[in-house]
């Protein structure tokens, strides 16, 4: 993929992993400026709805015990490309996706629960907050699922061998880095109110 | 030196290598730290242009000239321009160029990445700009305070241009921080440790992790205003219980590391310039490289200096007095450092050198006033006025600026391979220093006599205006320096002196190939044992980067992703525009179809 | 090449007049806007604070312009000359110049944190409150004490504590008297705002010397920001007492406090009081061009937007107009307050400042509000009318 990956480097760490740590890295105050900016608006609104009187708890957990599912997935997709298994690549990606698919339909259909209790962008802080803040959550998980279908393909192709498990490996840390984000939005926004 | 020594004329290099298309699609730092350059270079002129009418306006009182319309979009756009497409291009310029070639690596350390930047960077700039031709260029100060940027205070397409053209450039700059950062840390060659590396290498690695650690949260900032002005969000709504404080914060906490993001690669800079000319190494070398990180830290917990006026309350001015006079200290010490490095030295006075002690010079004034408004209650007198104006054109001009200028003529040769003219250059440098002391000395006058900054006309009954006349004349003069500097580029570039690959007798790794280098940069990659390599063993280090390969070095191949790619970037935040919700995903798809066609685009090996 | 350095020396001999001549250009002369002749203890002491932050980091500047010269001069390269000395630092130097600077640091540190403290002090219980709004682009005054709303000049009385809380009708605002002393933010909140994110600034003095001090808004706040201007006039006690009682359209400040309702006179008893006070505000000969223009000015949509203490027009959207022919100029200080000026500014505010927020007599405002329509010799009565509001 990558020219210089081709090539022993200077501290002996993979080019490409170094730099998707480094731009995790940016991600993460990407992520801290939106979380801190929910907290800091946290009971700011003029008007409802609010958090209590909206939120699903129950719902919301059965949504992120799917994502961290997905993120378990995830390690044995990698583990299936690594030991060269093209079966266990297919179906652990398929599953990552499909789980992260099902985490973005329980977001659909807590948004549009949400517009009919009479959230929207624009009722209140707490609506401009939370949507934009679960939004870019939800954006980089749709990016993700993307990615991880286009590794499903090429796996079904057959382009997924052994050699290419720093492609799954990647598309991994940036899987699991979206799922802690979660994490922290879940326990922040719905558990701490 | 009985290598290949190339000394093709620079042009001919140009059209030899497959002409437009090639600069497209290209991948190579070198030819992207040019196009970085150029583009940074012909900004320059256009913001030096805003701020020659902003000088026509105000030179005299009462002035009817330009009315506040035009006024406070060329402010605007002057701040704009400077800050984002001149200083921060201009430092990934020499970040492009030079540093692969100081720390011995064939290109960064992923050359279509790197060409993403640029056109990311060229397309924002250019959208940017665009607006003026819709007479709506951005028109509420280069920070934007909200609430004048909102839909009911700024209906216009102005703010609209400034959200969207700097939300594509933060892209840009991101994508090239984390290119340096992998670069830096993976790419060395054998025996550069970090401790070996180059000052300038070395503060373009701690200016990336400002770059992708502060550019997110202003990111953050723009969605907010974007969705506030589009979708109906309320975070800077005050009616609403949205706060503009906390458009403040988010800004300047990523506003203040953005002033090391443009100063410490001058400092860098003139860290590497410094020796070469006095013939002496870097003085306390371990302190500099120390300081430029402590100063990227503290750089950090400064932000809320930009906000005295704005009533934080005693303790946090108390904290955040002491931390911005706190991060004076290293600064400070970089000051002397450098002073001790020409200290008992032999001294050539080139131009590049001329322009480095015109930064030591004016960057300490503008370090100086710097402490003055660190104070709290000083700062209420001081902050919005002329005196900070001062003050930011003092570190801008006198540093960044002045450092960019001896990088310039510093590595003009490596680049080109020919020398700029040292006639011009003197012209330049002295224009251009008395230039800029004459337009920027004197507002620290005109602050502390009672003028606000952004005012685009001033009552005579304030008795500033043969100050104001003196500032303008110095602006004028400074363009004169600008223009013959630029003529010395069209000049030197056919008609200037042969370089050679190492004409100062300059200590790092980029001298020992040849000028300018082959694609490929070294024909073997040296093996450092040092930090003055080109000091310590020059013979061996230009005979094993000058080594003509035997066989052909593999490099990556050109690719027109990459402007496919930034093309869809810029289509997701212009179709903004629309105001229609949909659109920009037209330009989300655009970009995915580039990313995944690039992902699978085959690299030769 | 000889000649070189004596061409340094000569143009660096050139430099101390070169200052000298400036800063007597830059010192002499009245500057009405000035920060170093300030008339209130809060100013003297940022003043004070400063001049001694500014010497000690003099020194620094005269060290390190002073060791760069002798550098330039003395270690300048000769044709002959051998490498120099290789030297890679010098920890003992090392230490003392990242120490010098810090005590330095700490020498202005110090006296910063005391006066930070005193920047944000409570006011006395028997202050002077004023409330300053901020208007894109004009101020309003309001003396919640005295029942006194005016605007764009102001008159404070010398020798009592002043608390000027600051606020904001739109966007942010900076109030700024320069010979008062620092400045700080309008915010765009009520002034008795609650919750989390309420804010509301203030600034506390006591000002020492009678004057006229100008001051104008600091922070950028949109197209006309450059012409948000301000006068304050500051007075003896007496003088503030009689200033306040005709600003009240006759009603002695001695009557304070007034309860809230006070202000809300029915027209017509705003005009009896007018009719019944020879101090009265409204203060005009029947058939005048003045009274002429009083009734203009009642009929006209002016009302709509502008208060006249002591008549019916209570409109509250623009600057109230009580005592308009005492002020220095008209629309913030776009103009001096001369009848040209007044006509011409009626007729189309927006020649004079782009972006006003008021009509014309044939143009609508900015944002939408129609045009007033009168004709020029109504506007010239009107004018009159305004100027004669002393």
């Amino acid at each position: 993929m990558n020219h210089a990956a081709t090539h022993p480097t200077a501290t002996g760490l993979d080019t490409w992993k170094l730099g998707f740590w480094t731009f995790i890295g940016s991600e993460s105050l990407f992520f801290g400026s939106l979380i801190s900016t929910y907290m800091v608006y946290k009971g700011a609104s003029r008007v409802g709805p609010f958090p209590a009187d909206i939120l699903n708890i129950p719902l919301t957990s059965i949504s992120t015990f799917v994502l961290l599912m997905s993120s378990f997935a995830m390690v044995l997709a990698l583990a299936g490309v690594q030991n060269g298994s093209r079966k266990q690549a297919l179906i652990w990606l398929m599953a990552t996706a499909l789980l992260g698919m099902t985490f973005l339909g329980f977001q659909a259909y807590e948004f549009t629960e949400f517009y009919h209790e009479g959230l929207t962008l624009s009722t209140n802080l707490f609506g401009s907050t939370f949507f934009v803040l679960t939004g870019f959550h939800g954006a980089h998980v749709t990016v993700g699922v993307i990615w991880l279908l286009v590794l499903w393909v090429m796996a079904l192709r057959g382009r997924l061998g052994r050699a290419d498990a720093l492609k799954v490996e990647i598309a991994g840390l940036y899987w699991h880095f979206v799922d802690v984000v979660w994490i922290v939005i879940f326990t922040l926004v719905y558990l701490i109110q | 030196m009985a290598t290949a020594e190339r000394m093709v004329p620079f042009a001919a290099r140009l059209s030899g290598r497959g002409g437009l298309w090639s600069w497209i699609t290209t991948v190579d730092h070198k030819r992207i730290g040019i196009l970085y350059g150029t583009t940074a270079l012909f900004f320059l002129l256009v913001g030096g242009l805003e701020a020659l009418l902003i000088r026509l306006q105000l030179a005299v009182p009462d002035n009817g000239l330009i009315g506040p319309e035009l006024y406070n979009q060329l402010f605007t756009m002057h701040g704009t321009t400077m800050v984002f497409l001149v200083g921060m291009p201009i430092a990934v310029a020499f970040f492009n160029y030079v540093v692969p070639l100081q720390i011995g690596a064939r290109d960064v350390a992923f050359p279509r990445l790197n060409a993403l930047s640029y056109w990311i960077f060229l397309f924002g700039a250019l959208f940017m700009n665009v607006s003026f031709l819709f007479g709506a260029a951005p028109n509420a100060g280069w920070f934007g305070y909200a609430p004048l940027t909102s839909e009911q205070y700024s209906p216009g397409l102005n703010i609209d241009f400034w959200v969207l053209g700097l939300q594509i450039l933060g892209i840009a700059s991101i994508l090239g921080g984390v290119n340096f950062i992998a670069t830096i840390i993976n790419l060395r060659a054998p025996g550069m440790r970090l401790m070996r590396m180059p000052l300038f290498t070395w503060m373009a690695f701690v200016t990336s992790f400002i770059i992708i650690t502060a550019l997110p949260v202003l990111a953050v900032a723009l969605f907010f205003l974007t969705f506030d002005r589009f979708w109906g969000t309320n975070f800077f709504v005050p009616t609403a219980g949205g706060d503009p404080m906390l458009w403040q914060h988010l800004f300047w906490i990523f506003g203040h590391p953005e002033v090391y993001i443009l100063i410490l690669p001058a400092f860098g800079i003139i860290s590497d310039v410094l020796p070469s000319f006095t013939r002496k190494p870097l003085f306390g070398y371990s302190i500099m490289v120390y300081s430029g990180i402590l100063i990227g830290f503290i750089g950090w917990g400064v932000w809320a200096h930009h906000m005295f006026a704005t009533g934080l309350g005693p303790i946090a001015d108390a904290f955040f007095a002491a931390a911005t006079m706190i991060i004076a200290i290293p600064t400070g010490v970089k000051i002397f450092n450098w002073l001790a490095t020409m200290w008992g030295g032999s001294l050539r006075f080139n131009t590049a050198l001329l322009f480095c002690i015109a930064l030591i010079a004016m960057f300490t004034i503008g370090g100086i006033s710097g402490v003055h408004h660190a104070s709290p209650p000083a700062n209420l007198q001081q902050t919005d006025t002329y005196y900070v104006v001062a003050h930011f054109h003092y570190v801008l001009v006198g540093g960044l600026i002045m450092g960019i200028f001896a990088g310039f003529y510093y590595w003009f040769p490596k680049v080109t391979g020919r020398l700029l003219d040292e006639r011009l250059g003197k012209w330049h440098f002295w224009l251009t220093v008395i230039g800029a002391n004459l337009t920027f000395f004197p507002m620290h006058f005109a602050g502390l006599l009672g003028m606000p900054r952004r005012i685009f006309t001033y009552s005579s009954e304030l008795n500033l205006g043969s100050l104001n006349m003196v500032i303008s004349i110095g602006g004028f003069t400074m363009a004169v320096g600008t223009l013959i500097f630029i003529w010395n580029i069209v000049r030197s570039l056919r008609r200037g002196e042969v370089a050679g690959h190492n004409p100062w007798n300059a200590h790092t790794l980029e001298w020992a190939t040849a000028s300018p280098p082959p694609e490929y940069n070294f024909g073997t990659i040296p093996v450092v044992e040092s930090r003055e390599p080109m000091w310590d063993r020059p013979d061996e280090m230009v005979a094993q980067a000058q080594r003509v390969p035997e066989r052909p070095v593999h490099m990556p191949s050109p690719s027109y992703w990459p402007i496919f790619t930034a093309f869809g970037v810029l289509l997701t935040f212009a179709l903004f525009l629309t105001e229609t919700w949909w659109t920009p995903l037209l330009g989300l798809a655009w970009t995915a179809v580039g990313v995944i066609r690039w992902a699978f685009e085959p690299v030769e090996h | 090449m000889l000649p070189r350095t004596e061409r340094v020396r000569a143009s660096l001999a050139a430099v101390p007049p070169f200052l000298m001549t400036f800063l007597l250009a830059a010192c002499s002369g009245d500057h009405p806007q000035t920060t170093f002749r300030p008339v209130t203890e809060f100013g003297a002491e940022i003043n004070d604070l400063f001049a001694g932050i500014f010497w000690w980091t003099m020194l620094v500047l005269v060290v390190v312009e002073s060791i760069l010269l002798f550098v330039i001069l003395r270690y300048r390269r000769r044709a002959d000359q051998s490498p120099p000395k290789q030297t890679h630092g010098n920890t003992v130097a090392e230490i003392l110049w990242t120490l010098g600077p810090a005590l330095i640091v700490a020498f202005i540190a110090v006296p910063t944190m005391r006066m930070v403290f005193f920047t944000y002090r409570e006011p006395a219980p028997d202050a002077l409150v004023v409330d300053a709004i901020g208007h894109q682009w004009w101020w309003e005054f309001r003396y919640p004490q005295y029942d006194v709303v005016t605007a764009n000049q102001f008159v404070l009385p010398v020798g009592r504590e002043v608390h000027i809380r600051l606020s904001s009708a739109d966007v942010l605002h900076n109030f700024w008297i320069p010979r008062i002393g620092g400045k700080r933010y309008n915010y765009p909140m009520p002034v008795d705002a609650e919750g989390p994110h309420a804010k509301q600034n203030a600034l506390t003095f006591t000002i020492s010397e009678p004057g006229v001090y100008p001051g104008q808004c600091a922070e950028f706040c949109g197209t006309s920001h450059a012409i948000m201007r301000k006068r304050l006039i500051a007075v003896s006690p007496e003088e503030f007492e009689a200033w306040v009682q005709r600003m009240r359209g006759g009603v002695p400040a001695a009557a304070m406090p007034a309860p809230a309702g006070a202000a809300e006179l029915s027209p017509a008893g705003g005009a009896q009081a007018a009719a019944a006070d020879p101090g009265a505000a409204a203060q005009v000969d029947a058939g005048s061009l003045e009274e002429q223009g009083r009734q203009i000015f009642l009929r006209s949509t002016c009302v709509a937007c502008h208060t006249i203490a002591g008549t019916p027009a209570r409109g509250a959207v623009g600057p109230n107009l009580t005592g308009f022919g005492s002020r220095w100029a008209v629309g913030a200080g776009a103009r001096p307050n001369t009848l040209e000026n007044v006509v011409a500014w009626i007729t189309n505010p927006q020649q004079l400042k782009p972006g006003a927020l008021m009509p014309g007599t044939q143009t609508p405002a900015p944002n939408g509000f129609p045009p007033t329509g009168l004709s020029p010799d109504e506007v010239r009565a009107v004018a009159a009318y305004l100027l004669s509001q002393k």
